[in-house]
């Protein structure tokens, strides 16, 4: 049936889809190679026509000014408290939520499953002023709190619904059979349920942490004190007292800003893509 | 008699349980959502400040944004020309990407993680980065550019430019969106494409009268949740070009932002917030409305 210029024509199209995917691919992952790259010259090899690739000698230097240029080693620890915590929120009460969305039924769940979903929707900015001053008013603000309480209050509906939706494909027989054995529902929670969805638990957990690790505008808005800065901030705080002079300090920084969510993503990137994949099966 | 009863215990048992479990998120949903919004439409119409002291001042808010307020239609010129320009590029190339990935080809795992890296780490290091490598003089765009003969643009330094390269920024950042087409292209049944290659059809005609049509589900949560966030861009313009060049990347919610935390309008603030939502509102309704037209669903 295929004549010899069909399957011409079909070689070509494979090697434009690579050629254009190669491209895409590059496009991604270059500027990565940049920054590593300027963040090992020296400043004076930074700003030459035309620019190497490989450093000509490896400027530790950048790293080592830079970290001590800001309290880089308390903003580590800081991000650190503070996504261990947002992120441990945010699988225990989405996880949790989920579970009575799931399993019980009362005259309102139908209205506040559609509440739920509903928030999703919602911009962040409409909440953000009377939130603050909520919090400014129980003396919270430049603590870490308002970054770290609402992820124990439901996790966020997003996390919410992903765990609803796999609850939903457990049959029920399993809780029964445990109920039977004398286990109460907190126990058919902690023990059936939960062990059974451990890669939802793992693609919430791994984008929890990312999330909060990257997340800039509400420690922007609620952290005011240097000291207390996480990563993200303590980085634009480092920008704006070097300008654009100490570049190589800057890429340096930034790659140790960014290290955590590549190792991270190296090894779980398989939960990232289910995550993603789920996300896309609501729509 | 007795089996009635037991049935309602069962269900009180139920609610009460119900209740239980949801209640982290009922108490967050009440305190952080349904109590903020109502509260932030009332203080738009107040002149209350950072301490959230302040008089009920009517329509003030709304009156200054429309006649004295510059920086409004500035502002949100910009954001609706971001969303503009921002939206339909990432959905069209978001769709093209994963329609390459579909195509049975080798190392779709290195491709997939090479387009999801960026998304991932988007935050302050990586927009710190671009601002590098948009730098006029040193970036390595220009640099590349200056290979082909071509003088590069001020990316970040020309107003007519600026929000161009917070777009190519974002576009940088898909990957989410790439992830999330491909598996609705996988989900489509492989018997669609046998029976279109019997009757005759094409790659281009399967793309348009096949995958197009039964991906449109996807392409419309896309759209949505790209058009949610999209209207919400701050982080890019904030710390690439502060607003700048002349205000030409400044947005609504950095107007936002620097009016309620900065200069401590949080009346002012609020009121902008609501503006926001309304308008996130009207055209997510639009474009769920015009749904029916174009979402195509198999069942």
């Amino acid at each position: 049936m295929h004549t010899r210029s069909q399957k011409n024509a079909r070689l070509a199209g494979r090697g434009i889809t690579y050629v254009i995917l190669i491209g895409a691919a590059v496009i991604c992952l270059f500027p990565f190679v940049w920054m590593v790259s300027t963040a090992f010259k020296e400043t004076s090899e930074i700003y030459q026509m035309p620019p190497t690739l490989l450093p000509s000698r490896l400027a530790f230097e950048n790293f080592v000014e830079g970290w001590k240029g800001a309290e880089f080693g308390i903003f580590f620890k800081n991000s650190l408290f503070v996504t261990l915590l947002a992120t441990a929120g945010t699988v225990i009460s989405s996880s949790f939520v989920a579970y009575g969305f799931a399993r019980f039924q009362s005259r309102l769940s139908g209205l506040l499953f559609t509440i739920l979903l509903g928030t999703m929707m919602l911009p962040t900015q409409v909440t953000l002023i009377p939130q603050y001053l909520m919090f400014n008013k129980l003396g919270m603000i430049n603590t870490y709190l308002p970054l770290i309480l609402p992820s124990w209050l439901g996790g966020g509906a997003f996390n919410i619904f992903l765990f609803i939706q796999f609850f939903r494909s457990l049959p029920k027989e399993l809780d029964e059979a445990a109920k039977i054995d004398g286990a109460n529902s907190l126990q058919v929670f902690t023990r059936i349920l939960l062990p059974a969805v451990k890669p939802v638990m793992l693609a919430v957990l791994v984008m929890a942490l990312v999330y909060n690790w990257n997340d800039f505008f509400s420690p922007l808005i609620y952290l005011n004190d240097n000291m207390k800065f996480t990563i993200a901030i303590g980085l634009q705080f480092f920008k704006g007292s070097q300008g654009n002079v100490q570049i190589g300090q800057m890429m340096a920084m930034s790659l140790v800003a960014l290290l955590p969510v590549l190792v991270i993503f190296a090894t779980c990137q398989k939960y990232f893509i289910q995550g993603i994949k789920m996300s896309g099966l609501k729509g | 008699m007795k089996k009635k009863k037991k049935a309602s215990a069962i269900a009180k048992r139920e609610a009460r349980n119900f209740y239980i479990y949801t209640a982290p998120w009922i108490i967050g949903f009440v305190v952080l959502m349904l109590y903020p919004m109502v509260y932030s439409l009332y203080l738009s119409f107040t002149n209350m400040n950072l301490a959230g002291k302040g008089k009920f001042v009517g329509l003030e808010n709304y009156i200054y944004a429309f006649q004295k307020d510059p920086l409004f239609f500035k502002a949100f010129g910009n954001t609706l020309k971001y969303v503009v320009i921002y939206v339909p590029s990432s959905i069209i190339l978001a769709f093209f990407i994963a329609l390459l990935l579909s195509k049975k080809i080798k190392f779709l795992g290195f491709f997939r993680t090479a387009f999801y890296i960026p998304y991932i780490t988007s935050g302050v290091a990586v927009t710190i980065l671009w601002g590098w490598i948009f730098n006029r003089d040193f970036g390595i765009i220009n640099y590349v550019l200056s290979l082909v003969g071509i003088t590069g643009p001020n990316w970040l330094g020309d107003k007519n430019v600026a929000m161009i390269s917070i777009v190519i920024l974002s576009l940088w950042t898909i990957g989410n969106n790439i992830i999330i087409m491909l598996a609705g292209i996988q989900d489509i049944p492989a018997s669609y494409y046998e029976s279109a290659q019997i009757d005759g059809a094409g790659a281009i005609r399967q793309v348009v009268y096949i995958t197009l049509p039964l991906c449109t589900p996807t392409i419309y949560f896309n759209l949505i949740v790209t058009t949610i966030g999209a209207f919400q861009i701050f982080q890019q313009p904030f710390i690439l070009t502060n607003g700048g060049p002349l205000n030409s990347t400044y947005t609504i919610s950095m107007h936002l932002y620097n009016n309620g935390f900065l200069y401590g309008k949080m009346g002012y603030a609020s009121m902008l917030a609501w503006g926001l939502f309304v308008v996130i509102m009207v055209i997510t309704l639009i474009v769920q409305k015009s749904s029916k037209h174009w979402v195509f669903y198999d069942n």
